[in-house]
């Protein structure tokens, strides 16, 4: 990114509500007998827009935070607001609902399902939305050709590169239009070269207004972002410079 | 979207999808055949009744059993002038008819007891008997006794054996034929109620007391008799006017030869007795009350209802009744049960191999009840398959089996006298027989549709339950933990 595009980012950042508002958010779980306390009082505001990368340390908490932030798993303790509704309290249909309508994941082994080709598989994440067949095929069309991918909808997963299956990953995760999209080491089973095609295509994105928060060891990764938090040992610090 | 996943996911796994779909197969054609025999076993046994106490006999009325040591078999006594003698051996010839001399016979005014019963619809009675006809050489002097031993009787199925010839010996054989003397006018209920004339014609109201028959038309093909012939019944000429055939094709008709029961009685010196009653209830629900009814009225008599008789079925059939009622409806549940398991543990296999799919599906928004419907739909598929391929294999097997005409033997046991004879022994001595009834009966599989329905829904229920058990645990998932899931 540019000074440029970091300044207005700033700028609008100051305008908006926070998408997200982390608040004294604990994660403690059960593991063979004895407690993990994975996240130990996280406080934390994402705006929309941002480009938000968190590193840190294996088994420091950064998947779980994610997942929070993901609707997938709900705080032990504390306070998570996602646009002001908040998700620590709300139900299991709720979460899901939240899951299809405004999160996207991308993950690091791209989580594709083996027998659907790619226009398939992006299609999967508009099932819940209760879309048109006509709008769909137009939305999986569109997504697809976003990510450099339009004449590859008939392949099976198994005949796409990484780089083309982590691109068929993220259209699937923008066909539904999120806010938001949360992505798990999405460069970590790819090349340089590939990881280079994901992280403009990312960019391009959150150029676009969704907020992108990624989970990364990848310094290279992290260069890339607007804002960067460390998590280690259940707290987060923010290491933008 | 549901069906594109749905199919490529079975497509994408052949072996679970026919390990699956093959076990329901096997059950389910199992299920299929095994009912169609089961049927088929029952047909034939209402056969083997109907052709011996004719089609819509409910209960049967006998006389009671003769106690052990107190039957006595047909003898053959001869003055010592009988028969043509050349000087060195006596030509002999001899027919007699009697009463089966293992049951008692009943008074006639049973008839009527019977019929003035509340309940019953119809009544005929009968008189069984066994015309034995002697006839060979003796000789004159008597038999040269060897060793002292009477010959034996014949068992079921054996040969009557022949008289011995040597120093002092004789050459003879001993023929012998089922009668049922009937009353003519009975045609509703009784032997004849299986049975049509086939040639000739049958009895009418003339008949009552004329020396006329009707002559089974397997047993008039063996011994060449035709309408208009005449047939010896203790020593009486008889005219042949009809020849019966059984109204199954599977089967004879009860007797060899019938005749009017005024006529049978006279032939056979016998009062005015029969040996058994034939009675229809009026109603399926009444034949209970009916044989405890007559059981009350007849304490000296022997009330027997038809799944009392189907009891009395023996032979082959008897065997596989027991068979298939007993071996192939356990084999057919356990098959289906071991296809319902395997389904089950293979569904829940699926799903633990998928459990990251899951995962992936509940993170981009899929309900529970999504994953679960998938997961269902797809044994249930597999079910849909498994029940289509075995209605085809079932159905096969069932074709198989009318093709194949596979027979079976039916004997009633204690009921009536067949064919038979017995050996020689010594001049004016009696010998003992006895031989029973037994029919080939072709064991055919009919189908039921209502079979065909069920099996085809028990192999859906079967991938229902196995998806139950596949999306319950699906939907037990935690997406969170599903996607850590390494599988």
């Amino acid at each position: 990114m540019t000074m440029a595009d970091l300044e207005q980012t700033a700028a609008r950042t100051e305008n908006e509500q926070p998408l997200y508002r982390v608040a004294g958010v604990t994660r403690t779980y059960a593991q063979k007998g004895r407690i993990v306390k994975a996240l130990m009082g996280v406080d934390l505001d994402i705006m929309p827009g941002e480009f938000v990368t968190i590193q840190g340390p294996t088994g420091g908490g950064k998947s779980t935070l994610l997942q929070l932030l993901g609707a997938l798993d709900t705080p032990s303790t504390g306070s998570l607001l996602l646009d002001g509704r908040e998700l620590a309290s709300a139900s299991a249909k709720e979460l899901g609902r939240i899951r299809a309508e405004e999160i996207g994941f991308v993950f690091q082994g791209f989580n594709l399902i083996p027998t659907l080709t790619a226009t398939q598989n992006v299609d999967m994440a508009l099932e819940p939305l209760g879309v048109d067949r006509a709008q769909r095929r137009t939305r999986v069309a569109e997504a697809l050709a976003h990510v450099g991918l339009d004449d590859r909808g008939d392949h099976l997963p198994t005949e796409l590169s990484g780089g083309q299956q982590q691109r068929v990953a993220i259209a699937r995760a923008i066909v539904k239009r999120p806010r938001v999209l949360l992505a798990d080491e999405p460069t970590g089973n790819l090349d340089e070269s590939m990881r280079d095609e994901i992280l403009t295509l990312l960019e391009s994105l959150c150029s676009e207004g969704i907020t992108i928060i990624v989970v990364t060891h990848d310094s290279a990764v992290a260069q890339r972002a607007t804002r960067r938090l460390r998590l280690a040992k259940g707290v987060v610090q923010d290491i933008t410079k | 979207m549901y069906g594109t996943y749905l199919r490529r996911e079975l497509a994408g796994r052949k072996k679970q999808t026919v390990i699956v779909a093959i076990g329901l197969a096997i059950a389910i054609a199992l299920v299929i055949v095994v009912n169609a025999l089961t049927a088929g076993v029952r047909d034939a046994q209402a056969q083997a009744l109907a052709s011996v106490y004719g089609v819509g006999t409910d209960l049967t009325v006998t006389g009671a059993a003769v106690e052990p040591g107190q039957g006595e078999g047909p003898r053959f006594d001869f003055d010592a002038d009988a028969g043509e003698s050349d000087g060195e051996t006596t030509t002999l010839a001899q027919s007699a008819l009697r009463t089966d001399f293992l049951r008692g016979t009943l008074d006639s005014s049973v008839l009527d007891t019977v019929a003035a019963t509340d309940g019953v619809a119809a009544a005929s009675g009968a008189l069984s008997l066994t015309n034995s006809t002697f006839s060979g050489e003796v000789p004159s002097g008597g038999f040269a006794q060897q060793d002292g031993e009477q010959p034996a009787a014949p068992e079921e199925g054996q040969s009557p054996p022949e008289g011995g010839q040597g120093s002092g010996g004789g050459s003879f054989g001993v023929d012998s034929f089922s009668v049922l003397g009937i009353d003519p006018a009975a045609t509703s209920v009784g032997p004849l109620a299986s049975a049509e004339v086939t040639d000739g014609r049958g009895f009418d109201g003339d008949d009552a007391e004329a020396f006329v028959a009707l002559v089974d038309s397997t047993y008039a093909g063996t011994n060449e008799i035709a309408v208009g012939d005449t047939i010896d019944v203790a020593g009486s000429d008889v005219e042949v006017v009809g020849i019966l055939g059984s109204t199954s094709d599977s089967a004879d008709t009860a007797a060899n030869v019938y005749l009017p029961l005024r006529t049978a009685q006279t032939l056979a010196g016998v009062d005015d007795v029969i040996s058994t009653v034939y009675v229809q209830a009026d109603s399926a629900a009444s034949i209970d009350a009916v044989q405890s009814a007559l059981a009350d009225e007849l304490p000296d008599a022997t009330v027997t209802s038809q799944s009392e008789l189907a009891s009395t079925v023996s032979g082959s059939l008897s065997s596989a009744t027991a068979l298939i009622t007993n071996l192939g409806a356990w084999l057919s549940a356990i098959v289906l049960a071991v296809a319902v398991l395997l389904s089950v543990l293979l569904t829940l296999s699926g799903v633990g191999r998928r459990t990251r799919e899951f995962g992936t599906l509940k993170a981009i928004g899929w309900s529970n009840g999504r994953v679960v419907r998938q997961v269902a739909g797809e044994s249930m598929v597999q079910g849909l398959i498994g029940g289509a391929v075995g209605l085809v294999l079932g159905i096969a097997g069932i074709v198989l089996i009318n093709v194949l005409r596979p027979t079976v033997a039916a004997s009633g046991a204690g009921q009536g006298v067949g064919p038979g004879g017995m050996g020689g022994g010594p001049t004016g001595g009696g010998a003992v027989f006895q031989s029973q009834p037994a029919a080939d009966i072709v064991l055919q599989a009919p189908f039921t549709p209502w079979v065909l329905v069920a099996a085809v829904g028990l192999a859906v229920l079967g991938g229902l339950v196995a998806g139950a058990f596949g999306g319950w645990r699906a939907a037990r998932l935690s997406p969170a933990e599903a996607l850590r899931s390494v599988a």
